[in-house]
């Protein structure tokens, strides 16, 4: 099925969607059902997962056998254009800053979505009033409550395996809406049971790969009631994505659409509608507003022609991922000097990444089991969710996290046996062979993500000094993690070193300050435009539109007013669907 | 699963060496840092956005290792990983293909690696020279293998041993990448499968006690 229309564009449009990962993606798809007339403008260039997808492609197939280098930092298969480097669009840091931030870009169609972990988490009832617990950040808008049915209609549109545990602030979905879990691999089961030693919960993980086909005759009539067309496109398009058959990692995407990219679930039936066009390879620069404060389309460089161009419309969306969406916003001109949207001045603060470490061990159990498949759902099959809810006053920070893990026997790669260097150093020959065998897979490891909360010194801003190939102003970052962060990442720490001892390995664990990832290395930054009660202390309402121009609205991360260790793909989704529903009844009643 | 893990070194050392290998890869910057305006490609960047589907994929970089070095390499990684009942040598799967692509590439690990081979292999021959008064793949096997033993021992040089444990390294890598390789070793995946996924076999829950979890 081709993704891509052909690169047209009409005088105007309904809507302008900017940006075509998983808030853009999810907005064109539900307003393109409803007959909206969307334009959606893509910075990156056309992708084709069904044509371009390595799957099953070999460690010999790749240069360096797909070992990560700095320029394709997750492997050579890594499906993404694009990373922390993007040719001729640079960042810059602030002079003083404590970290530089690492800024992830994708430049195709469908964004970061085509090659996220899949790892869908709902935010929990605590996470949105966070602030009202702790008294630190801000609380939500909004109530779980108030989102809970979106999740429930996300996870059934795009398919999420995964179980209900009861598990506070880890809430359980509606029955029959997840797909049941695959079976964990050995070394999920020997964490699982030093888990139990331990007191660390480790269920089933939630991850948007189909684990067995969609229900494409009963689905849609749940999620479109009364839209015998979107019913239609929709069972269409759900009995044509394959069920996992458990190979090839999911970073590389996944041509027979087995879990969740924009480009595989969302585009493919909005562009079904008719309703739907696309341009790829176009840099918005800028949200055109009008002399009466409303924006009227936006204005873009064509990068193919390096021409400037306009396309209008009746609303704008931006959902450009959060710093690029705020970019946009700071490089508009509104009333104030701030850039459009901004009369809060909070547009480029709160800036937040996830908390991340990891630490990993060899596991003498795991040596030398007779060999069986260990691919599986191209990720995790089981996590920890954050157990020390009601723990946080003895803990002393005031956050939780998530735990991500893996290992075993995956497919050889340069360094899978590394650990020989340690375990059999000066051996060769026939018994290296024999060392080789024993330890490969038989390392296993976790890796933590965790809530940061918003501060004073992490935000971004536009350079003065500083514009990409395209003309437009970069932007520029400031850091500084708080100790909040530095003892929630020590706890990490501690608690690997807890289940690998557990798990009979041995393990070093760091210091929090040594154990922390790169501000910018989990790819999680959002809130850099949050949404909120008020106008005056936010960017946007709980609509993701903004305050200053009603017509705008924001749909992607920039919009989080705190961060969740869970995962914020899901949530961007939900409230993209959400939001859209209020933006069609606007419409409709002649607000927007 | 844990997010592949950028090697903090790599990625600053890559940063601010960017300009010395900008030959080879056009357009990265350094955060911090502007650079002129590359041309547009419309066209693909061959790094960042490379064709999977090209098959063999088309060199990246020239290969800059010697008709002798390659040699020395092959007999050198047979006597690591020989021939036997587990499987082929190192050589009969390209063994000093893999390491001259390994060495020839402009990022900052493998220029690391580069200059640790390089001068290993011309440690070795040094070495084969002052004994014998021959290189070192002139030399019997049994003469080699006699240096290959001075060199993994324990209390070797730190010259020679970094060499020794780099090349094996590297050794290992390019062998178990083979997918004629992964079989002796275990790697039974990169199949599909139809149904749910089977999971862990019962000998295996057995023998590690898992049942109360599995």
């Amino acid at each position: 099925m081709p993704v891509l229309t052909d690169r047209k564009t009409q005088p105007q449009y309904d809507v302008i969607v900017v940006g075509s990962g998983a808030g853009g993606g999810m907005a064109a798809l539900r307003l393109a059902l409803e007959g909206v007339k969307v334009l959606m403008i893509e910075a990156g260039r056309n992708y084709d997962p069904a044509k371009e997808t390595a799957m099953f492609n070999t460690p010999e197939m790749a240069p360096l056998r797909g070992e990560r280098t700095p320029a394709r930092p997750f492997g050579h298969y890594d499906c993404n254009i694009g990373g922390w480097q993007v040719a001729g669009e640079p960042y810059t840091n602030k002079k003083g800053t404590e970290g530089d931030f690492w800024w992830w870009r994708a430049r195709m169609l469908g964004g970061r979505t085509n090659h996220w972990g899949r790892i869908a988490l709902r935010f929990g009832e605590h996470d949105f009033n966070c602030a009202s617990r702790d008294g630190l950040g801000v609380d939500w808008p909004m109530t779980y409550q108030d989102l809970a049915p979106w999740y429930d209609k996300v996870e059934m549109l795009i398919g999420v395996y995964g179980e209900n545990d009861g598990i506070e602030n880890a809430p359980n979905s509606s029955p029959g809406v997840l797909l049941p879990p695959p079976k964990p691999r050995v070394g999920e089961l020997l964490a699982k049971k030093a888990g139990k030693k331990i007191g660390v919960p480790i269920v089933a993980a939630h991850r948007a790969v189909l684990s067995q086909p969609l229900d494409a005759k009963n689905l849609p009539k749940k999620l479109f009631p009364g839209n015998a067309k979107a019913q239609e496109i929709l069972s269409k398009d759900m009995a044509l994505r394959a069920a996992c058959f458990w190979a090839t990692n999911c970073v590389r995407g996944c041509s027979i659409r087995a879990n969740f990219q924009s480009t595989t679930v969302l585009l493919p039936a909005a562009l079904a509608t008719g309703n739907l066009d696309i341009i790829t390879d176009a840099m918005v620069r800028e949200v055109i507003i009008g002399p009466d404060g409303r924006a009227t389309g936006v204005h873009y460089i064509d990068k193919v022609t390096r021409r400037d161009a306009v396309a209008k419309a009746r609303v704008v969306i931006l959902a450009a991922s959060s710093c690029e969406t705020t970019r946009i916003l700071l490089n508009s001109k509104g009333k104030d000097s701030g850039g459009t949207a901004n009369s809060s001045g909070e547009v480029g603060r709160n800036l937040m990444d996830s908390v991340g470490t990891g630490l990993t061990a060899h596991i003498p159990a795991m040596e030398d089991l007779p060999p069986y498949n260990e691919d599986g759902a191209g990720g995790l099959h089981v996590y920890s969710p954050w157990w020390k809810v009601r723990d946080h006053a003895a803990l002393g920070f005031p956050r939780g996290y998530h735990i991500e893990m893996g290992g075993g026997r995956q497919m050889p790669s340069v360094n899978s046996l590394s650990i020989l260097n340690t375990t059999a150093p000066g051996v060769y020959g026939s018994k290296l062979k024999e060392e080789a065998r024993r330890y490969y897979g038989a390392s296993f490891g976790f890796s933590g993500r965790g809530e940061m909360v918003p501060n004073k010194d992490c935000y971004c801003e536009l350079d003065p000094k500083v514009v990409d190939q395209w003309g437009i102003p970069v932007l520029r970052f400031n850091w500084k993690w708080s100790d909040h962060e530095i003892k929630q990442a020590e706890h990490m720490q501690q608690t690997f070193a807890e289940l690998l001892t557990a798990m009979g390995g041995k393990a070093n664990p760091l210091s929090g300050r040594d154990a922390i990832k790169k501000p910018g290395e989990i790819i999680h930054e959002v809130g850099t435009a949050r949404m909120g009660a008020k106008a005056g202390s936010s960017v946007t309402n709980q609509y993701c539109q903004t305050w200053d121009v009603k017509n705008l609205f924001l749909m992607d991360g920039a919009v989080l007013p705190s961060n969740p260790d869970k995962n914020p793909t899901l949530t961007i989704l939900a409230l993209a669907w959400r939001s859209c529903e209020y933006l069609m009844d606007a419409m409709k009643r002649g607000d927007v | 699963m844990p997010a592949p893990k950028l090697s903090r070194r790599s990625a600053l050392k890559w940063f601010t060496g960017s300009a010395t290998a900008a030959t080879a890869l056009p357009g990265l910057a350094a955060p911090g840092e502007t650079e002129p305006a590359p041309p547009a490609f419309p066209t693909r960047h061959p790094i960042q956005d490379p064709d999977f589907m090209a098959q063999p994929y088309p060199e990246a970089w020239p290969k800059t290792l010697t008709e002798a070095e390659l040699k020395q390499i092959d007999v050198l990684a047979d006597i690591i990983l020989p021939a036997d009942e587990h499987g082929p040598a190192a050589s009969a799967v390209g063994i000093a293909d893999f390491m001259n692509e390994w060495l020839s590439a402009p990022y900052p690990d493998q220029r690391d690696d580069c200059e640790t081979i390089r001068g290993g292999l011309a440690w070795v021959n040094t070495a084969a020279f002052q004994a014998h008064e021959k290189t070192f793949t002139e030399l019997s096997l049994a003469e080699q293998t006699a240096l290959v033993d001075k060199i993994a021992a324990p209390e070797a040089a730190p010259v020679p041993k970094k060499f020794f444990t780099t090349f094996r390294q590297l050794c290992l890598g390019g062998y178990y990448t083979s997918t004629k390789n992964w079989a002796q070793l275990g790697y039974v995946g990169n199949v599909s499968i139809g149904g749910p996924y089977p999971g862990v076999p019962a000998e295996i829950i057995e023998k590690l006690g898992l049942q109360d979890v599995a």
